[in-house]
């Protein structure tokens, strides 16, 4: 017999009907049941903004978790560090976890950028989905930097103490930034106390506002499909198709993040796992030592893998060019790349198919202008480093660009439309940086 | 009449909320865990350096400094050997000091003594001074040594 009453839409329980009336959950179930998202041929790329999202959380949680027992002042940190890995129930597990987790999620937030880098989803009207985006990224490299030295432990305090000491290279405020990141002329615990306020509070204050605003962004325009990109039948629900792909993702990052922690640990958060496992089982050992700053830094220190291309950069720049030091050049060059990254939608006027303003003129010769001095610095180290294949490869990035801008500059007269300058210079970035990293790593 | 079969939908559903629950259970599991607090409470401190040097020391005498959270009492003998205790009397947790008279440690509080090994030896202590381990370091550019202090 069937039930007389007429079935409703979607089955809601008494709790789902409170909920509804107080907090107005209809719209919101609404947009998971309308939202879509594109199925083609790169619709794989989708699934790395959430993966960044995922293991962002859980940086959160476990972050949360080690603030209970964390005491920040140098004469604790270590030491409630210790007690953490040692005594406290699953505290090697969360804190590994932290460690570990942060790693991954660099290389997530890397490929996340540079998907949507080469895929051009920053062109119009997704400009400011890029610019918070690119925010985030900075904020997350200083989410690193500044955890990097809250165990207090020998390695993150030489590795904080040389990377302080960089921005000393900027002209007129290089001094006075140093002694407001470091507190005070040297690392000490005022060093300390500073990066933990900012680690807990401020950089997590950011994140929640850029984050938010990313993510309304992502709402608002939806997933860009990439021009001359043939869609593949109708698209996909959000939910709960592609949520459930999504989650496909967070559980392998899961297993992977457990499979590292099981096999090694406390691997510190320089490690590139798993290459320093088989060539110095040192780096997979706990804590290491107290920061003591009256000893010696110790052999063979190098900053975290994400920084390592810019080490061994200013590493291989002569000490003097062209009457100044290489080291400010080294700076203000990345200085120069930050702001060039933050501004690609408004450089890549051709991607979002408008012609190219004065800004965007400029702006694009002062990109190609680092793209060649990349490409230079490229060659350079090979040839320091006795590599003629090298070499030879850096010459070759270096006429592609000026092909490149040689090709656009004549298409821009015919029609509007992507320039092939970006994604070389993209292109030529990752190499440097990955040549570079690696470079780091194995000198 | 029997029950439908589940659908396919009703199958992965199950199977969804399975291993979500199952995550959680791992997750949280571990999490509450964590939050209870281990046995002997907070992060103890295992190594200090004295903010004096050990030739700043007179001999037969002692001076209070702070290991990690807690007083701690460095005595330099009369033959100049330098030895370290817990400073918290183990009778009610009065702070000791160095009698150099009787070259031994005294709680004030309600006249302790120990001996310079940390025993005691009169009052109503009912158990030794906690001893730490010293070490010498010489400072780097000159005669002059850290007073290391590790717990043993």
């Amino acid at each position: 017999m069937t039930s007389s009453s007429p079935a409703p839409e979607s089955p809601r329980s008494p709790l789902q009907r409170f909920l509804d009336e107080r907090l107005g959950l209809a719209s919101l179930r609404a947009l998971l049941e309308h939202k879509t998202v594109p199925e083609h041929r790169h619709a794989f790329w989708y699934v790395w903004g959430g993966m960044v999202l995922f293991l962002f959380l859980v940086q959160v949680a476990t972050g949360i978790l080690l603030l209970l027992y964390y005491r920040p002042g140098a004469g604790e940190a270590y030491e409630s560090v210790q007690f953490i890995v040692t005594r406290v129930r699953w505290g090697w597990l969360v804190r590994s976890l932290h460690s570990i987790s942060a790693n991954l999620l660099m290389l997530a937030l890397l490929v996340h950028l540079a998907s949507v880098f080469f895929l051009r989803a920053y062109r119009r009207p997704r400009e400011l989905t890029w610019v918070t985006g690119v925010g985030l990224f900075f904020v997350f490299i200083t989410f690193g930097f500044s955890g990097y030295l809250l165990p207090w432990n020998q390695l993150a305090f030489f590795a904080t103490s040389v990377g302080t000491e960089v921005p000393r290279a900027i002209p007129w405020v290089g001094p006075f930034l140093v002694k407001l990141i470091r507190g005070g002329p040297d690392v000490t615990g005022a060093t300390l106390s500073r990066f933990y306020g900012l680690h807990v509070a401020i950089l997590p204050a950011t994140t929640t506002l850029l984050l938010g605003a990313h993510l309304y962004l992502v709402q608002r325009h939806g997933m860009s499909v990439p021009r001359d990109v043939e869609e593949k039948g109708p698209p996909m629900p959000f939910y709960p198709n592609f949520l459930l792909r999504d989650m496909i993702g967070w559980f392998v990052a899961l297993g992977v993040l457990v499979t590292i922690i099981v096999l090694a640990p406390t691997a510190p958060m320089g490690a590139l796992f798993p290459f320093d496992a088989l060539f110095d089982p040192k780096h997979l050992l706990e804590l290491g030592t107290k920061a003591d700053p009256f000893a010696s830094a110790p052999e063979g220190i190098k900053p975290e893998w994400s920084f390592l291309f810019m080490y061994q950069t200013l590493k291989l720049l002569p000490a003097k060019l062209a009457g100044v030091d290489g080291e400010t050049l080294g700076v203000l060059g990345f200085g120069a790349g930050a702001a060039v990254l933050l501004l690609v939608p408004f450089l890549d006027r051709g991607a979002s198919g408008l012609p190219p303003n004065a800004f965007s003129r400029v702006g694009g010769a002062v990109v190609v202008a680092l793209g060649l001095v990349l490409a230079g610095l490229g060659t350079w180290s090979m040839h320091v480093l006795g590599h003629p294949l090298g070499v030879a490869g850096g010459l070759v990035a270096a006429a592609w660009i000026v092909v490149s801008v040689l090709l656009d500059g004549r298409r821009a007269g015919r029609r509007a439309g992507p320039s092939l300058l970006f994604p070389s210079l993209g292109w030529l970035a990752v190499a440097f940086i990955v040549v570079m990293t690696v470079i780091g790593r194995i000198s | 009449m029997s029950d439908p079969e589940p659908t396919r939908r009703e199958f992965v559903d199950l199977m969804v909320a399975g291993a979500l629950g199952m995550t959680a259970i791992a997750a949280i599991v571990p999490a509450v865990s964590y939050l209870v607090p281990p046995e002997g409470g907070e992060a103890q401190t295992t190594s200090t350096v004295l903010p004096f040097a050990a030739e700043e020391l007179p001999a037969n005498s002692g001076r209070i400094f702070k290991f990690g959270s807690k007083p701690a009492l460095v005595v330099k003998t009369a033959g100049g050997e330098i030895r370290a205790f817990s400073a918290q009397c183990t009778h009610l947790s009065c702070i000791v000091q160095y009698a150099p008279a009787e070259r031994r440690i005294l709680c004030n509080c309600h006249s302790g003594w120990y001996d310079l090994t940390g025993k005691n030896v009169a009052g109503p202590p009912p158990r030794p001074l906690e001893a730490y381990v010293v070490n010498l370091r010489r400072r780097p550019g000159g005669p002059e040594h850290d007073i290391v202090v590790s717990r043993a």
